[in-house]
């Protein structure tokens, strides 16, 4: 039997970016809120001090701040008729865990939506006609637009304290800024940080060839700075250990350097770590929840009763979760009904290795996640005419190492040894002389792409762990070629002694070995009504309405541009509603 | 890294410009590529003797000592991949390692054995020196280094059929670790005098650079330093 916990006004799954957001917005209403966290306590000091955060291989490689795979992991397979197998070791995607959640390794490149990511299918199908779109393809608009989401996007830039530069200011297209974005209502709060040597090299070749580069929009402070919060970040110093890491400087954003500060020691919230919920429970009628059930750190089993519950683990907790707790109607991919799983998305993502002459000094070790690099948006969203590439969305191009970190990061060329003297002399010729570019391109949803849970594999608990079922369509291998023509043609532009690039081909099936992308989004989207959404435009659950959900579950498809900001965007959007409707009378925000 | 970089690291520190932020500042020459005499004498915890001197003679071969540049065996990687395997990694607590274990899926859903690093090199070397024997009547360790590099890289390409794990899996690990001693920071017994941040000139935890943000194009002045405090002088 349970320990039953007394009745609070909220209780929030997870504490990481959303459940930050949303502790502040619930405890300053008043609200008494408890907040369960599955990983550990962390903060800044002790947890990412300088110098034992500098250490490649516990941070960078073992992955210290991650979720431990041995309790948890997903399994995965390519395609419905597989069986899945597990994700035994990290590779594709890393996965957060702790306070914070993977706001603290986070690369921190903060970006918003473009106006048209969110109403993709009805602005493709007026564009190019309905017949462009696959019968396969399964996106579908946002039910909120970029106007409605630009205040709180501006909002979630200042409490991160995002450098960058504005490239469409109320609809005036500014020099040095992105100006395919969609209409800012203000600056950046912190200027750029200048371009490390790479970013530099690829402002040059792409001004050659006609296109606006820009500063990677980044949650790398560039100055001393205080957010709307009253909570004090330092400039980034381009240390190199920053995506994969904690930043030591307070520099970069997360939960800890921006929000949690003011929410530590409030009298109405309380933060259990090592506190990992099972179930969201609901009332007789299934339409309202009543709590949550969590197994403490002592292994326990806890009911925690709330009036109001908060789904704010990463995208694919969230999904799992309701499928645990047999909230909504799960997605079945023979009849395309139901929608809990629905629109399992990703990235696609190829890399160019440029490699200069020795006297070319790239130091790469001089970087962080987002600061310091630059980035062309010709070719991403719907910023370019479609009609004849046959394909549908695209890629950021975007030059600038990260740290160089030797283990992970050393770039040789093609046909050097993996091993032996020809390996030794390589990596003394290339390391200080290599510079990486990157595309990041969007991953459309698909009838057979979804999420469900595993009938085999279980976590450490016994409970079934979500099975993922994805691989690449046509869409996107063609998409990914695409930019990466365009990447290539930047880096012979940038002059380089040879060049290289790893790209998905057809034929190239998911390889879940190497990392590419932590953006998974999908299986809890967001939708104009039931029958195509797990949420609303609040983010509410269409089934129980005392339940919100937040994260990149919500994405209906996924973009070419890093998620945080739009999915704090949507917590932002959502939390106001909260604040100013819902809690003054709980219920359905949106009546169909 | 060219000979001006060499010279202008020798140029700063007769300046003195080097800042010590990590202790003792070490004002020595760059001595790159001295073997310690503690690489002889560690003694390991989880290999015994036959597999010790596998590894030993591995290692010598990925990152051999010949020609410019730290060997593996010189930098401690030997020492290294000991002491993981007592460490949870050693033990697979890294992974999630439940059952059951499917044979038959494809190579892109990612490594499907029961077998947490330990085990693979307990097997591996075991059936590395077992075939070793078979064809050249020794173990792998005493093979001349033309020997040893042909069967690594017959392990490397799955030309060797193991039975208990597949050589290419075997090889996998080993050189992945191999690679990790190299690299990562003194402290796991790797590395040793950070001999290979050196060798490419990576300046290990010393972890800012504002003073060179706006230097780019520029080779970075300082060696390096590790989380110890410890630095290449």
């Amino acid at each position: 039997m349970a320990e039953r916990k007394k009745n609070v006004d909220a209780v929030i799954i997870g504490y990481g970016w959303t459940g930050a957001i949303l502790a502040k917005t619930l405890t300053d209403a008043g609200l008494s809120v408890v907040a369960l966290e599955r990983g550990p306590a962390r903060d800044t000091s002790p947890d990412f001090e300088f110098p034992r955060i500098a250490d490649e291989l516990k941070y960078g490689v073992r992955g210290d701040l991650w979720q431990p795979l041995a309790n948890e992991t997903v399994t995965i397979r390519h395609s419905p008729s597989e069986v899945a197998v597990p994700y035994r070791k990290y590779g594709s995607f890393v996965l957060g865990n702790g306070v914070g959640g993977a706001g603290v390794h986070w690369n921190g490149q903060l970006w918003r939506a473009s106006p048209e990511d969110l109403n993709l299918r009805s602005r493709i199908e007026s564009r190019y006609g309905k017949k462009f779109i696959p019968p396969d393809m399964t996106i579908q608009d946002y039910p909120v637009s970029f106007a409605e989401l630009e205040p709180h996007f501006d909002h979630f830039e200042k409490v991160c304290a995002v450098s960058g530069v504005a490239g469409n200011l109320h609809g005036e297209i500014k020099p040095g800024g992105n100006p395919f974005e969609g209409p800012r209502s203000d600056e950046y709060p912190t200027p750029p940080l200048p371009a490390i040597y790479a970013g530099q090299l690829f402002e040059k070749a792409a001004a050659e060839l006609g296109y606006k580069s820009f500063p990677v929009p980044a949650a790398n402070s560039s100055i001393a700075y205080t957010n709307p919060y009253g909570v004090r970040l330092g400039p980034c110093n381009l240390c190199g250990f920053c995506d994969r890491f904690g930043c030591f400087l307070y520099s970069k954003a997360s939960p800890q350097t921006t929000i949690l500060p003011i929410l530590n020691g409030r009298s109405n919230l309380e933060v259990r770590t090592n506190s990992y919920v099972t179930k969201i429970l609901v009332d007789s009628t299934g339409k309202i929840a009543t709590g949550v059930l969590y197994i403490d750190e002592s292994g326990r089993e806890v009911e925690q009763p709330a009036s109001l519950v908060i789904l704010s683990a990463f995208q694919m907790h969230n999904v799992r979760l309701l499928l645990l707790s047999k909230i909504g109607t799960p997605y079945d991919p023979i009849s395309g009904k139901g929608v809990v799983g629905k629109n399992y998305a990703y990235q696609m993502c190829a890399e160019t290795a440029a490699y200069f002459s020795e006297d070319v000094e790239i130091n790469p070790f001089i970087g962080a996640g987002a600061a310091g690099q630059r980035v062309i948006d010709e070719f991403n969203s719907d910023h370019f005419d479609h009609s004849q590439v046959g394909f549908i969305g695209g890629s950021l191009i975007y030059a600038g190492a990260t740290g160089g970190r030797p283990i992970d990061q050393m770039m040789v060329p093609p046909g050097t040894a993996a091993w032996g003297e020809g390996w030794k002399a390589a990596i003394r010729k290339h390391y200080r002389h290599s510079a990486p570019l990157g595309t990041q391109g969007s991953v459309m949803s698909y009838r057979d792409r979804y999420l469900s849970l595993d009938p085999t594999y279980t976590d450490s608990h016994g409970l079934p762990l979500l099975r993922m079922t994805f691989d690449w369509h046509a869409n996107e291998y063609k998409m990914a070629a695409y930019s990466a023509a365009k990447m290539e043609e930047i880096v012979r532009t940038m002059k380089p002694e040879k060049q290289a690039t790893i790209l998905m081909r057809p034929g190239n099936a998911y390889d879940v070995r190497i990392y590419q992308s932590t953006h998974t989004t999908g299986g809890a989207i967001m939708g104009s009504n039931p029958s195509n959404s797990v949420i609303n435009r609040y983010s509410q659950s269409w089934d129980v309405s005392n339940l919100f959900v937040y994260g990149a579950s919500a994405f209906p498809q996924n973009i070419g541009y890093n998620p945080t900001g739009l999915l704090a965007g949507l917590a932002y959007f959502s939390a106001a509603k909260l604040r100013d409707t819902y809690l003054k009378s709980p219920g359905p925000l949106v009546q169909i | 890294m060219g000979n001006s970089s060499l010279l202008d690291r020798r140029r700063f520190l007769l300046l003195g410009v080097v800042p010590a932020t990590f202790g003792t500042l070490g004002i020595a020459a760059c001595s790159d590529n001295k073997p310690t005499s503690a690489s002889s004498s560690y003694a390991p915890t989880y290999f015994n003797s036959a597999e010790w001197a596998f590894i030993k003679a591995a290692v010598g071969r990925l990152i051999p000592s010949e020609g410019a540049g730290p060997g593996g065996v010189d930098a401690g990687v030997p020492e290294f991949i000991d002491r993981q395997m007592e460490l949870p990694y050693g033990h697979g607590a890294y992974f999630y390692l439940k059952g059951p274990f499917l044979d038959n899926s494809p190579p892109t859903l990612g490594y499907q054995l029961r077998h947490p690093p330990r085990e693979i090199y307990r097997l591996g070397i075991a059936a590395a020196n077992s075939a070793a024997q078979k064809s050249q009547g020794k173990d792998f360790a005493q093979l001349v280094a033309s020997d040893q590099d042909r069967w690594l890289a017959a392990m490397e390409k799955g030309e060797v059929a193991f039975q208990a794990v597949p050589a290419t899996v075997f090889f996998a690990q080993l050189l992945t670790n191999t690679k990790e001693g190299y690299f990562s920071d003194p402290l796991y017994g790797g590395n040793r005098g950070m001999v290979a941040w050196k060798w490419i000139g990576f300046p290990g935890a010393r972890a800012d650079f504002t003073d060179w943000i706006d230097q780019a194009g520029r080779p970075y002045p300082y060696g390096a330093v590790s989380i110890s405090g410890a630095t290449d002088g």
